[in-house]
């Protein structure tokens, strides 16, 4: 017995890898992959990134000014929507957390749509082009155990789809995810998970969080194929994406792809980070932002100049203004519309309330 | 004997044919739980249905109620028609957040886009001396939150059919099996698929002189307190409210309008139970047919105690006959 204890076999050992094709000024550390050779795909990704900062820029210019409600900002983090925006398919779904915009927008959610979420209209989650993708979750980790259930279906059904759920890093602290891994994994569901580790949840640092050396390790568990992946390295996030998207169609089970930011903004508008944050380390965060690097590159592949970069910043304006106008534009729903989706159909039982909400409503625009 | 005619069923047996009969009628319905598979789930209601329609449409899941709820709410939105089973109600509290937050919810927040056509069935309420936590009636948590129904079957005719009903139904469904009486009677049940309402009461017996207004395993006990009561040549209306949310008050109304007098009674605890909204609205809608007022027999405001004297907690056909009697002999 003894002797056991004193030499115990080795009964599993696990690695984590690391991907990272750019480094921080652009330069490509390795041969890349030829699918990222695509002129035309690299030309999507850098204006996708763009579009989403620029817009950003915009909701939390809309939020300051009283135009709009609470709105969590993807500063620094836009190449992990992008890839994965890029990389899915349109019949794919979509199971995001409420930093996803990037990737809504590249799966045809409307800029007036984005922002009536956030300026307190549901219908901003009736998008036409995706019908499938769920909205934005806000309470955090729920929405893997959905995506997981989204992908039994396909399963069941055989279809040839995966799904793609988002989280961020203090979510992997939660029971929803750690329960969706599992399930993942023992129903080698074709589901991609992938976490914005962008350091903090609100003000609690990831070191904080958990001892975990990596996030990427708690796929582990679940005997769920998982890896590291630069997060403001839109390159390596694409190709992790596709491979990862890859293993789900043809029934080779999930991935968990921890991509590594930083966060550069507050966690919400209604955030202050300057009371947890140093000014050193949001320093250092802005030397690994991921659209400069990316600029370099192309630069260095004489794919970009500065008529280019002007021309896309004057279409994304023209694109963002034009969003704005029409969220602007855009009505309030009738007081009465929070009766109107409850249920399929409104039971007797709550047609009397909505009489008097209808009659309160007049009687008040009638004084 | 007819093709047709079965043996003569327990509730939880009627559970077991409804679902039956609707995997067979829609490859969308499917189930998940905790052993519901070889096993057929600890009170049986799943018992054969592995065998017949195999792994994929009757899944065992790991044991983690967050996570049934939460993929319950995934495969609804794409169109499948999942029958969750919570192994006991007292463990539904790790689904909460995705029944409310999400289940009772989705098709507000899309505006219709998505919607999750769910039922998640639980068996619930005390009085078979189980364990801890096993034991409680806590349906009110529920019909507190819009968007979900609550439905609770007092017989094995009004499981089947308003399990039918669940299981069609476009929207989540909370079914609530009252265990204690899954066995305890059996009747003849014809397979035809014909579901029950799921936005009326059922009048079980109909009075004059009072109305009892109960759900669930307490229709027993109610019954048996209006049969005592006929024995005094008192008749009184019987309302199974089955329904839970949203509530039929027409029916309830009308009988009270009727009648005068009315007993509510329901194994849950009384403080903010659902026999308080239905006091609430009797008196605000039909507060001057009363002549009596409003009773409620309910179980005490305290933790359900363990098994030794839960029947204390428990409210008896005695507690009814005598709140009835007293409801009658007000002047």
């Amino acid at each position: 017995m003894n002797n056991t204890d004193r030499n115990p076999k080795l009964s599993a050992q696990f690695e984590i890898s690391y991907h990272q094709y750019l480094d921080n000024d652009g330069k490509a550390l390795i041969d890349l992959p030829a699918q990222l050779e695509d002129e035309t795909l690299l030309i999507k990704l850098y204006k996708s990134m763009v579009l989403t900062r620029l817009l950003d820029k915009k909701c939390i210019a809309l939020q300051r000014t009283g135009k709009m409600g609470t709105y969590p900002s993807t500063l620094g983090q836009e190449a992990v929507g992008v890839a994965i925006g890029h990389a899915m398919k349109q019949n794919d779904v979509l199971v995001p957390y409420y930093r996803d915009m990037a990737t809504q927008l590249i799966r045809g959610v409307e800029i007036k749509d984005i922002l009536l979420c956030w300026g307190g209209d549901e219908r901003g989650n009736d998008s036409p082009l995706s019908p499938q993708d769920l909205p934005s979750c806000v309470p955090i980790a729920t929405q893997i155990t959905h995506a997981a259930g989204i992908a039994s279906a396909i399963k069941l059904r055989h279809e040839e789809r995966a799904v793609v759920s988002t989280l961020g890093d203090g979510a992997t602290s939660r029971g929803d995810f750690s329960e969706s891994i599992n399930l993942a994994g023992t129903w080698q569901l074709p589901l991609v998970i992938v976490i914005n580790n962008n350091q903090w949840a609100i003000s609690v640092p990831r070191s904080v969080q958990t001892a975990a050396q990596t996030l990427a390790q708690k796929g582990i568990s679940g005997e769920v194929r998982c890896e590291q992946v630069d997060g403001c390295d839109v390159l390596a996030l694409y190709d992790a994406m596709q491979r990862a998207l890859d293993n789900a169609y043809q029934g080779k089970g999930p991935t968990l792809i921890e991509a590594i930011t930083y966060r550069l903004s507050d966690h919400t508008t209604a955030d202050d980070a300057t009371r947890y944050r140093s000014p050193d380390a949001l320093k250092q965060g802005w030397e690994k932002e991921p659209i400069k690097r990316f600029r370099n590159f192309l630069h260095h592949r004489n794919l970009w100049d500065e008529g280019k970069e002007k021309s896309l910043y004057e279409q994304c304006e023209e694109t963002i203004n034009k969003g704005v106008e029409e969220y602007l534009n855009t009505e309030a729903q009738p007081p009465e519309a929070m009766f109107d989706h409850l249920y399929e159909e409104l039971p007797h039982s709550l047609h009397e309330q909505r009489q008097q909400l209808i009659n309160k409503t007049r009687e008040a625009g009638n004084e | 004997m007819s093709n047709n005619t079965l043996p003569d069923l327990t509730m939880v047996e009627a559970v077991n044919l409804a679902m039956a009969h609707e995997m067979r009628k829609d490859e969308n319905v499917v189930i998940l739980g905790e052993d519901v598979g070889t096993n057929g789930g600890v009170f049986r209601a799943t018992d054969g249905l592995k065998a017949e329609f195999g792994l994929r449409r009757v899944m065992d899941t790991p044991l983690a109620e967050t996570l049934i709820a939460g993929v319950t709410v995934g495969m609804a939105t794409q169109g499948l028609r999942p029958i969750a089973e919570i192994q006991f109600m007292g463990f539904i509290f790790a689904a909460m957040e995705h029944i409310i937050c999400h289940a009772a919810r989705m098709r507000n927040r899309t505006r219709g886009r998505l919607s999750c056509p769910m039922v998640l069935r639980a068996p619930y309420g005390g009085g078979i001396h189980a364990p801890e936590h096993h034991s409680e009636s806590t349906e009110a948590l529920f019909a507190h939150t819009a968007g979900l129904r609550v439905v609770v079957p007092s017989s094995p005719k009004r499981a089947y059919g308003l399990l039918l009903a669940a299981i069609r139904d476009p929207d989540p469904v909370i079914f609530l099996e009252p265990k204690r009486i899954y066995r305890i009677s059996k009747q003849a049940i014809e397979d035809n698929g014909e579901a029950l309402p799921l936005d009326v009461c059922f009048t079980l017996r109909e009075g004059e002189d009072i109305t009892l207004i109960s759900w669930g395993a307490m229709i027993l006990e109610t019954l048996q307190a209006a049969n005592k009561l006929a024995e005094s040549g008192i008749s009184a209306e019987v309302i199974d409210v089955a329904t839970i949310s949203p509530l039929d008050m027409d029916t309830i109304l009308s009988s009270v309008k009727k009648t005068g007098r009315c007993v509510i009674i329901h194994e849950a605890a009384k403080n903010c139970g659902v026999g308080a909204e239905i006091s609430a609205q009797i008196a605000e809608r039909a507060l001057l047919s009363l002549q009596a007022p409003i009773k409620r027999v309910c179980g005490y405001d305290t933790i359900m105690p363990y098994f030794r004297n839960e029947s204390y907690y428990m409210p008896s056909a005695n507690d009814i006959l005598l709140a009835a009697t007293e409801t009658l002999n007000y002047e």
